[in-house]
């Protein structure tokens, strides 16, 4: 390998050997095709009982009120909002390969860009139920977050970050959706063209609305592709933003500091990509796509989450070199007691594996490693959960007045709403590379060797 | 009968064979053809010179729609329908409109340009096209190129077609065509399907309809909290043994700012211990004078004589110039007021204390004025 002359005039593969069109084609499809194995079922399951688990926690939360999780005055918002903050998050990294990738002209993204924004649109619609279940007290009236003529002559408070929460949250999941599904009505065509089976025939059809890859709709379908791509980029950064907002906008010690807008985007993309990692290296291992989600593409990824864990941290200092230079004594106590106060075990877990573990990704064989890669990117998940579990406890269990200053603990209530997230999150997940193609077919053979003609 | 063209097709395996065939049968002229591939070829927009595709004016206008749309909502809702009065802070603080704003241009500029894409310009869904489950349209979603000349082209030559395709180098020449079950296809409106469809809709439609109004509003939650069991006045209630909801108040419960009579049943400590707070000036007399007049003149006349209408019944309302009262403390009349003597019953709930004292002043005064003096000449 070391007397191998690299032709710098060539665009290096994006697959390992040589890959033709139906071949992937044929990979792709393979899974939908075969009974899903032994490994599939267990994980399934798995998830499944994740999922039941919080949705009878739900249950219980509509028959007996919210207040069977830990939330008491002054700590009003825990796992809640920690888990909403989380779970939009993890949907962010999706549209960034999807979408920032695409703009940059990056065509590794196209092996990874389907299921990434697969999983945002899961995490955005867990998202979507920890904030109107398990935070509503009275689900049955979450309309009333819409602003929608009625009888009371009322409106939502256009003017607050919630509101804002509503409209972002809402079009993110619109729009992404949108985005997915134009990128998959190719995809259903070749699949609809390809399959034996009489009633996936049918359902393949209708998804596709007729599909015919003829160049005359390519051209528009394109022209849309970059559209909604240039608008998903500034939306993904607004989304996290005005999620930031819930936090910024207040005068809570700690929260109202401008520096939370980018630091939380960061954050989302920084957790995002390593759950994409995560499942990725897992998916890619059981259908056999090594070839076509190669050992490039995770590397390519884990230097993204040593960029995004490297402003992360930087953000972490500043906040602290702010809370200093402000002169402020109840922002410098926030960061004192974030490190040394009650919630210390939690901050230091979140610092370990958001600023110290990802570092470990300087070293190329670290990078390349599946086992490493996979233990850290776990680990970044955990760290960053934490760090909006710290920025939202710390906070509001002491703010200015140490009178008010309360505990939390979490009910184990609170731990079957966790496990709702994580278990609609998967089930969702399995479901998708079970039913629908995980790489995006058409994207995909863009990029072949030999895909494009020469003059190109 | 024969049945009606649609288009002659061809296959290429390569894009530059592809990208090199689609500029030629530009160049010659035809306008009605199309190509086929299974990912967009990069190049091939301008070999078959079709002019970039005009989706982004939609979006343009859409998200711009959205702007506006955002922005008059809230400026009314803020500005005229609700205001929100929070400290004197500006009605229309534009800087908190703009989240609202960028999402829902970015919301209307994907959704309606993408649908209006999908409805307008590629007219989808369209499972019904002659190229669909042919195997043209099999090799071209995986991994053929293909270019079809439509039988509607003003060059169109069935066999001219078939040559020039083939001295281009296509391969797999096959002629498509129309579905002529497809294509007298009218819409009937006594169709099985469609009825069947029509009735299950109206039956799940009435069925959900009949369930939610009739049923599961009157579940809790959903009866928004119309059925409360609660205590209403005047319904009865098990909670106690005479089943009675309305209870009195408990013994010895006094109205709010009442203060006990400190001298019931005691006339010789009241008298001997009260004394009149109030002064003998012109207001205090007007005002137990029109007291006196409401209260204490039906039954003791208008200047206390006694001489009321009901003189000559027994008993009689007894004066009150008589030397008895005259000589009487003022607490011990305030006392005869508040708890009543003989038949006369108490005045305490009519006449506040104020009040008393004041009638108190104004006998005095009509005493006085009927029991003269010499003295009080000069």
């Amino acid at each position: 390998m070391a007397t191998e002359v690299i032709d710098y005039r060539k665009e290096p593969s994006i697959t390992i050997q040589h890959v033709t069109s139906a071949d992937i084609d044929a990979a792709i499809e393979a899974p939908l095709n075969r009974f899903p194995s032994r490994r599939w079922w267990i994980a399934f399951g798995v998830a499944l009982a994740l999922l039941t688990t919080g949705l009878c926690t739900v249950a219980l939360l509509l028959f007996q009120g919210i207040g069977l999780l830990g939330f008491n005055q002054p700590v009003a918002w825990a796992f809640d909002v920690t888990n909403f903050v989380f779970w939009v998050g993890i949907g962010h990294a999706g549209t960034l390969i999807s979408a920032i990738l695409f703009l940059m002209r990056q065509r590794w993204r196209n092996a990874i860009a389907r299921f990434a924004e697969a999983m945002t649109i899961f995490a955005v619609i867990c998202a979507g139920m920890f904030v109107t279940i398990a935070h509503l007290g009275r689900v049955w009236l979450a309309g009333y977050l819409f602003p929608y003529p009625n009888q009371h002559g009322l409106w939502v408070n256009f003017i607050s970050p919630l509101v804002w929460d509503v409209f972002a949250v809402s079009t993110y999941f619109i729009v992404s959706f949108i985005f997915w599904y134009l990128g998959l009505l190719p995809d259903f065509g070749t699949l609809r063209d390809r399959t034996e089976n009489k009633y996936k025939k049918i359902i393949y059809s209708v998804l596709s609305l007729g599909w015919r890859f003829s160049n005359r709709h390519w051209s528009h379908y394109e022209r849309m592709y970059l559209i909604l791509a240039g608008f998903a980029t500034p939306l993904v950064l607004s989304v996290h933003t005005i999620v930031s907002f819930d936090f910024a906008v207040s005068v809570n010690p700690g929260w109202h500091a401008t520096i939370f807008p980018p630091y939380f985007v960061a954050g989302a993309v920084f957790s995002g990509f390593a759950m994409v990692q995560n499942v990725l290296v897992v998916v890619r291992k059981m259908f056999k796509f090594e070839h076509i989600i190669t050992m490039n593409h995770l590397e390519n990824m884990n230097k993204i989450i040593l960029l995004t864990g490297s402003m992360v941290g930087y953000a972490y200092a500043m906040e602290f070199f702010m809370a200093w230079y402000s002169g402020s004594q109840f922002e410098r106590f926030v960061f004192l007691n974030r490190a040394l106060g009650p919630y210390a075990w939690a901050y230091w877990t979140m610092v370990s594996c958001n600023v110290v573990f990802p570092q470990l990704f300087w070293l190329k064989r670290f990078r390349r490693n599946i086992f490493i890669m996979f233990i850290i990117g776990i680990l970044v998940n955990v760290g960053m959960w934490f760090e909006r579990y710290v920025i939202i406890v710390t906070t509001l269990s002491r703010d200015f007045l140490p009178s008010s200053w309360g505990h939390f603990s979490p009910t184990m209530y609170d731990f079957g709403i966790l496990s709702l997230g994580f278990g609609l999150f998967f089930t969702f997940v399995l479901l998708f590379v079970r039913f629908l193609p995980s790489v995006a077919m058409a994207e995909m053979k863009t990029v072949l060797e030999g895909a494009q003609p020469s003059q190109h | 009968m024969k049945k009606p063209i649609y288009a002659i097709t061809s296959l290429f395996t390569t894009p530059d064979e592809a990208i090199r065939a689609a500029s030629e049968v530009s160049k010659a002229g035809y306008t009605k053809f199309d190509v086929h591939t299974p990912y967009p070829v990069h190049g091939m927009d301008g070999a078959m010179q079709v002019k970039i595709s005009k989706v982004g004016y939609f979006a343009f206008f859409f998200g711009l729609t959205g702007a506006l749309t955002a922005i008059l909502l809230i400026s009314w809702v803020t500005l005229s329908d609700y205001p929100l009065v929070i400290g004197g802070k500006p009605f229309w603080s534009w800087p908190a409109f703009v989240p609202v704003s960028f999402e829902l241009t970015v919301l209307f500029a994907a959704v309606f340009s993408t649908v209006a894409m999908i409805i307008f310009y590629f007219k989808f869904p369209n499972n019904a096209h002659p190229l669909h489950d042919t195997p043209y349209m099999k090799r071209v979603s995986s991994d053929t190129f293909g270019i079809t000349i439509e039988a509607n082209d003003p060059q169109f030559d069935e066999n001219k077609v078939k040559e020039f395709l083939k001295f281009l180098g296509g391969k797999e020449i096959t002629t498509v065509y129309f579905d002529p079950e497809e294509f007298d296809y009218g819409q009937k409106l006594i169709d099985m399907r469609f009825l069947g469809v029509l009735a299950v809709v109206a039956l799940s439609t009435a069925t959900i309809s009949y369930f939610t109004m009739n049923k599961l509003l009157y579940i809790e939650p959903f009866n928004w909290m119309m059925e409360q069991h609660k205590q209403k006045p005047q319904q009865p209630s098990n909670l106690f043994k005479d089943g009675i909801g309305m209870r009195p108040p408990v013994i010895g419960t006094v109205a709010r700012g009442f203060i006990p009579y400190p001298f019931s049943g005691k006339p010789e400590e009241a008298g001997k211990y009260l004394i009149n707070p109030l002064l003998p000036t012109k207001e205090i007399v007007e005002r137990g004078k029109s007291k006196f007049l409401t209260f204490c003149s039906p039954c003791h006349g208008n200047f206390g004589r006694g001489d009321s209408r009901l003189q000559g019944q027994f008993p009689n309302p007894p004066t009150l110039n008589s030397d008895k009262v005259r000589n009487w403390p003022d607490g011990s009349i305030y006392h005869v007021i508040t708890e009543g003597q003989n038949v006369m019953p108490s005045y305490a709930p009519q006449i506040s204390r104020e009040d008393r004292w004041a009638i108190i002043q104004y006998i005095r005064i009509l005493q006085r004025a009927q029991n003269t003096k010499e003295s009080d000449l000069k």
